[in-house]
């Protein structure tokens, strides 16, 4: 398969914190309408290796392309890159001061200039389908862990994104939260949405990815659909972590 | 004992010197009114200046930061002998409106110097996550700088910001060694020509009187948030 029937497409790709590398020349593809997970370790570099993609980190080495943009080069708009990749956070970053309303059409009113009655109304629309309509004017802070996340979510695919990267969206909700996040993410699945989630969630990974990818020491140790990967790792790290993940979750 | 009251407190002083000073605090009023505007434009404009990212702003950085060095750092009544210098260097002549613009201009830039680390405290107080998820939303740096992080910013920073105000009202009486006829000058006057000088109670009192309620305001703004942190911690 060449690099150009792929969505997303990352070749050797290489991120330096100061001294420490923190990604080593990975290579990754993801198709339109997949879902890729990335599992491994915290500090593995599947955070870093999301914000690479949209360019909230700048790659030291490597080529990444997306929607058959190399985004890697000099002259690309950042802007117009981050409204087609939307990306949700584990800590939600919903802004504070505004509405949930307002948080979900900033970014349309103001970065894709479209007019507030417009905006509200597809807001509005997108919240309906998520069931918090009703809290279209309450701030961030009344809402829940969980419905935080969900608006976080909204608030990302109101720019009309392509390709949606969540960062470990599920880990500081509470477990009884966990759910209704991952049947949000489920349904974008559903519904074709291009999607890179790193995750903790084996579960989830399991069912929803068309592929799993491993992370261990910013490499991908090992790739493969979920099947092989949680069932016949090939890998000995593999093996190693998916143990630590199972006695983790007996305790 | 009646020496002391008599020469401080005299209520016939009290009662005619009351118009005279009333009409230096006037200057003081649209000082500080003209001077508070100024100052909060400037600053942010500083302070945001002193925040941008990159190589090629380091330039525009490294000013405002000697900027805010030497104007934090120059005493008040210093800034205001060097702005008439500069004044008088030109030969703009002596009006009264000359010297209300020098000491206008001296006023301003001292506190902007200051108001700015006040702004700037601010907008580093802003977890660098929001500004973060304003710009993975594809709004630039100054959106998000505008509509995400200086209106966080700048609710925080009401309190310290109305005190440096409360700190500007009084140094507007500085003005009076460069010959503005302002409310403490009105007073000495009165105190020469009746040798008496309750008219100095007077300008202390229209001085409280103008800070008392903006005290009271930085409080009240204080308080509310204290018990809204902690409706939100419940």
């Amino acid at each position: 398969m060449s690099t150009y029937d792929q969505f997303v497409s990352l070749r050797g790709v290489t991120k330096r914190f100061g001294d420490l590398e923190v990604l080593h020349g990975i290579d990754l593809d993801v198709a339109e309408h997949k879902v890729v997970c990335l599992i491994g370790a915290s500090g593995s570099g599947k955070s870093t290796l999301l914000r690479c993609i949209n360019l909230l980190e700048q790659v030291d080495a490597g080529t990444i392309v997306v929607d058959g943009q190399t985004i890697t080069g000099t002259k690309v708009d950042v802007n117009r890159l981050r409204q087609k990749i939307g990306i949700v956070f584990q800590s939600y970053n919903l802004f504070p001061h505004m509405t949930v309303l307002q948080n979900v059409t900033l970014a349309p009113r103001k970065a894709l200039g479209i007019s507030r009655v417009q905006a509200e109304g597809h807001a509005r629309a997108l919240l309906r389908q998520i069931g918090l309509d009703d809290k279209a004017d309450e701030f961030p802070d009344r809402l829940s862990g969980g419905q935080q996340q969900r608006v976080a979510i909204v608030r990302a695919l109101a720019t009309g994104p392509k390709l949606m990267l969540l960062d470990e969206i599920t880990s500081a909700l509470d477990p009884q939260l966990i759910g209704e996040v991952l049947e949000l993410v489920r349904e974008l699945a559903e519904t074709g949405m291009t999607m890179i989630l790193a995750t903790h969630e084996m579960g989830f990974a399991r069912e929803v990815a068309s592929k799993v990818c491993f992370l261990d020491a910013g490499v991908i140790y090992e790739e493969g659909p979920p099947e092989q990967i949680f069932s016949a790792p090939r890998e000995e790290r593999t093996r190693e972590f998916l143990a630590r993940v199972l006695e983790a979750g007996r305790l | 004992m009646g020496q002391f009251l008599h020469e401080f407190f005299s209520p016939l002083d009290f009662i005619r010197s009351t118009p005279q000073v009333w009409d230096g605090f006037k200057l003081n009023i649209q000082l500080m009114l003209v001077a508070e505007a100024l100052v909060l434009v400037l600053a942010l404009l500083l302070a945001i200046v002193r925040g941008l990212p990159g190589r090629a702003a380091l330039p525009l950085r490294a000013a405002a930061i000697v900027y805010t060095d030497f104007f934090r750092g120059t005493p008040l009544i210093l800034v205001l002998l060097i702005v008439q210098g500069f004044a008088q260097l030109n030969y703009v002549g002596l009006s009264s409106q000359t010297l209300f613009r020098t000491g206008l201009i001296a006023l301003t830039l001292v506190y902007t110097a200051y108001v700015t680390e006040v702004y700037r405290a601010g907008i580093e107080s802003v977890h660098p996550s929001q500004r973060m998820a304003a710009r993975s939303l594809g709004l630039s740096y100054m959106q998000a700088m505008r509509y995400v992080v200086l209106p966080q910013a700048i609710r925080r920073v009401i309190p310290p910001l109305l005190n440096d105000f409360i700190g500007l009202q009084k140094d507007t009486a500085l003005v009076t060694i460069i010959g503005l006829t302002e409310a403490v000058a009105q007073a000495g006057f009165y105190s020469s020509n009746y040798l008496n000088d309750t008219a100095y109670m007077v300008a202390a009192i229209f001085f409280i009187f103008l800070t008392i309620p903006l005290a009271r305001f930085t409080d009240h703004i204080i308080r509310e948030r204290e018990s809204r942190e902690r409706a939100q911690a419940v």
